[in-house]
C-alpha cells in the first residue's frame, strides 16, 4: 500500500498523476470518428457504416466494409511500422512509396510465369526465357534486398554524410521511383506465378501487417535497438555521450524501414497481381500520416507502433467513411490534409501542456 | 597520502588559434573532492571535456588510476571509471529514469547483437538501489525525465555515476540552474560521495557551495592554473582575487 502512495525516499506520489498512455486517447479518438460515421451515415445516407442492414445476410457487422478498412490499412500500415521507427528516431523516410514502386518492379520481374492462369503464354518475358518460373524464394529475397539496399543507402547519407534525412530521403524518393519507371520504361509487369499470387491473396496481407507489427512493437520496445531508437529521437547528444554508436544504429534503421517497405511492395503487387511502376504513389505520406495520428511525435523520442496501428485504422476508416458518405473524392484529400495537421497540432499542444505542468 | 587517481601535466588545448587551455598541471588523490573555479572562459569546462575524452587534447599528458591513458572518445573514458555530470544534462528526455540510468550499458537477458532483449526488472532494481544509496528521491522512476523536475532530472545524472561504481565523478556546475531546494539535495547528495569515499571535481561558481564541499580550490584563469588552495589555508575574497587575477600563487607565477 504504502509502495503506491510514496516514491522513493518517501516523496508523496500521486498515481492518478500517472500520465495515461497516449495511445488510449487516440484509440478513443478512433471510437468517436467511427461512431461519428455511424451517426452521419444515418442521417445523410440513411445506412449504417459498422452494421450490416440487409435482412438477408445473418452477420452483426458489415463485414465486407470491415475488411475492406482493414485491408487498405493493412499494406500501406507495413510501411507505417517502418516510418514510425525513423520519425522515433528524429528523423523522417520520404521515400518509402517510391522504394515500394522500385521493390513492386524488381520482385515481379523475377516472379514471371511462362503462362497465365488463363493458360496464355508469356510472349516477353522481362528479364528473358531463364528467369521464368523461379523459386517463390527469388523474388522474395531479391526484393527485400533492393529495399535493404535503398535503406542502408538513406541511413548512410543520413548518418555520414550528415545530410538532413528530409533531403536524403526526398533524393531517394525521386532516384527509387526513377528506378520503378526505367525497369520496362513504365510497361506494367504482368504474368506472375500462382505462388507469388497467394502472398497477398484474400486476408493474407493483414495477418503479414498484425506479425510484423508485434515484431516491431516487441524490437522497440524490448531490444536494445528499441531503446537507443528512442534515445536518439529523445536526445541524439546525450545518446552519443552514452556510447550509442548513433551512426550505426541510424543506417540500421533506415535499413529496417526499407526492408519493411520491399515487404509492402511485395504484398501488394501480388495482390494486384502485377507491377507498376507508379505502385506507392504518395504512400510515404500516408505512412507518416498514420504515425503522426497515431501519436508518434515529429520531433522524435516520443511514440509507439501500437499507436500507429490505431493511427492506421482512424485513417482507414475516414477514407473508407468519406466513401460511404458517396463525398467526393477530393473532399477525402481536403480531409486527410486537415487531419495531419490536425494531429500535429495536437502533438504540440499536448506537448506544451506537459511542459507547463512540470 | 592516498593514491592519486587522476593526474594530467601540460595538458593543452587550441582552437586554432584560441588558447583554451595551456599547460595545466593537475592532480586528484582518491577520496578527495577537488572545485575548480574561474570566470567564464577561463577553460574549466575546456579541461573537463579533455580529461573525459569528449575532445582530443592538443598536447599533454594524462593519468589516470596508476596508468597514462590516451582515451579515444568518452565511452572509453567512463568505461575506465570516469563518470561525468555535463552541464547540458545527458538525459534522454522521452525516456524514464532506469533507462536513463542504463542507457549505452543495459542489462540483457539475451544477447543477440543490436536486438539483444533488455531486462526491465534487472535494471528498475538496481536503479532503486543506487538511488537510495545516493538518497536520491525521485517520486516515481517510470516517470519520463521531462515530467521531472530540473532538479530530479539534475539527481538522476548524479546517480548514475553512483551505479557504476566510478572511480572519479566530474561535475560541471551542477547546480547552476537549480531553486534553494534541488540544490541542498544536489549537496545532499555530494556529501553522500564524499562519505563513500568516491573522489569529485566540481566545477561552481558558488563560493558557498564550494567551501561547504570540498577539500582543495584549484583556480583556473584565462586557460591557465594560477592558484591551488587547501580550503582551510585560504577565504573567499582570496580565491576571488586569484579569479578576478588580483593574484598570482607564486608557484604559478610564469602562468600570470
Amino acid at each position: 500500500m504504502s509502495a503506491s502512495q510514496h516514491g522513493l525516499g518517501g516523496l508523496k506520489y500521486d498515481p492518478k498523476k500517472r500520465h495515461r498512455p497516449p495511445e488510449l486517447n487516440v484509440f478513443f479518438a478512433l471510437i468517436f470518428i467511427v461512431l461519428a460515421f455511424e451517426v452521419l451515415g444515418r442521417l445523410i445516407v440513411g445506412d449504417s457504416f459498422l452494421f450490416n442492414t440487409r435482412d438477408r445476410v445473418d452477420t452483426l457487422f458489415n463485414e465486407p466494409r470491415l475488411k475492406i478498412i482493414i485491408l487498405q490499412v493493412a499494406i500501406i500500415g507495413i510501411i507505417a511500422l517502418g516510418v514510425t521507427q525513423v520519425i522515433i528516431s528524429g528523423g523522417i523516410d520520404l521515400s518509402s512509396g517510391s522504394i515500394v514502386g522500385a521493390v513492386a518492379m524488381i520482385s515481379t520481374a523475377f516472379a514471371q510465369a511462362s503462362v497465365n492462369q488463363y493458360g496464355m503464354e508469356n510472349l516477353k518475358p522481362i528479364l528473358g526465357e531463364a528467369y521464368l518460373n523461379l523459386p517463390l524464394i527469388v523474388p522474395i529475397v531479391v526484393g527485400l534486398f533492393a529495399g535493404l539496399i535503398a535503406g542502408v543507402i538513406n541511413g548512410a547519407l543520413i548518418a555520414y554524410a550528415k545530410i538532413p534525412p528530409f533531403i536524403a530521403t526526398l533524393g531517394m524518393m525521386l532516384f527509387a521511383r526513377g528506378v520503378a519507371n526505367w525497369t520496362t520504361k513504365g510497361v506494367p509487369i504482368s504474368y506472375l506465378q500462382e505462388d507469388y499470387a497467394k502472398i497477398g491473396a484474400g486476408m493474407t496481407p493483414v495477418f503479414i501487417f498484425i506479425a510484423l507489427a508485434v515484431l516491431m512493437h516487441f524490437l522497440l520496445k524490448h531490444t536494445k535497438y528499441g531503446k537507443h531508437t528512442y534515445a536518439i529521437g529523445s536526445n541524439e547528444q546525450a545518446a552519443r555521450m552514452s556510447g550509442i554508436e548513433v551512426e550505426r544504429l541510424k543506417v540500421l534503421i533506415y535499413a529496417i524501414a526499407g526492408i519493411l517497405s520491399a515487404v509492402a511492395a511485395i504484398v501488394m503487387s501480388s495482390k494486384a497481381l502485377t507491377g507498376q511502376s507508379g505502385m506507392g504513389l504518395m504512400y510515404e505520406l500516408d505512412a507518416i500520416a498514420m504515425a503522426v495520428i497515431g501519436g508518434v511525435s515529429l520531433a522524435g523520442g516520443r511514440g509507439s507502433i501500437l499507436g500507429t496501428c490505431i493511427g492506421a485504422l482512424i485513417y482507414g476508416v475516414i477514407i473508407s467513411g468519406f466513401t460511404f458518405l458517396k463525398l467526393d473524392a477530393f473532399y477525402q484529400e481536403m480531409a486527410k490534409g486537415a487531419i495531419i495537421v490536425g494531429a500535429v497540432v495536437l502533438d504540440q499542444w499536448r506537448a506544451r501542456k506537459q511542459a507547463a505542468k512540470s | 597520502m592516498s593514491e592519486i587517481i587522476l593526474k594530467t601535466e601540460g595538458l593543452t588545448k587550441r582552437y586554432g588559434g584560441v588558447h583554451a587551455l595551456e599547460g595545466a598541471d593537475f592532480e586528484i588523490r582518491k577520496g578527495e573532492h577537488v572545485a575548480i573555479m574561474g570566470d567564464n572562459g577561463a577553460g574549466k569546462s575546456t579541461f573537463v571535456r579533455q580529461i573525459t575524452a569528449v575532445e582530443q587534447r592538443t598536447a599533454g599528458k594524462v593519468w589516470f588510476d596508476g596508468k597514462e591513458v590516451d582515451f579515444k572518445g568518452p565511452l572509453e573514458a567512463r568505461e575506465a571509471g570516469i563518470e561525468t555530470v555535463f552541464q547540458n544534462l545527458a538525459l534522454a528526455d522521452a525516456l524514464n529514469v532506469p533507462d536513463n540510468l542504463f542507457l549505452g550499458r543495459e542489462i540483457f537477458k539475451f544477447k543477440l547483437g543490436p536486438f539483444s532483449i533488455l531486462d526491465y526488472k534487472a535494471m528498475r532494481e538496481k536503479t532503486l538501489a543506487s538511488l537510495e544509496k545516493t538518497g536520491v528521491k525521485i517520486p516515481n522512476v517510470n516517470n519520463a525525465i521531462s515530467n521531472m523536475s530540473g532538479g530530479q532530472r539534475q539527481c538522476v545524472a548524479i546517480a548514475r555515476t553512483a551505479t557504476f561504481h566510478s572511480k572519479l565523478t566530474i561535475m560541471d556546475e551542477p547546480t547552476a540552474a537549480l531553486g534553494v531546494q534541488e540544490t541542498a539535495q544536489v549537496e545532499n547528495i555530494i556529501r553522500t560521495l564524499k562519505e563513500a569515499g568516491e573522489p569529485l571535481i566540481l566545477i561552481s561558481h558558488n563560493m558557498r557551495q564550494v567551501f561547504d564541499l570540498v577539500d582543495r580550490i584549484v583556480v583556473f584563469r584565462r586557460g591557465k592554473i594560477v592558484a591551488n588552495l587547501r580550503k582551510e589555508e585560504t577565504s573567499g575574497e582570496d580565491v576571488v582575487a586569484y579569479i578576478t587575477g588580483a593574484k598570482t600563487a607564486p608557484e604559478y607565477a610564469e602562468n600570470a
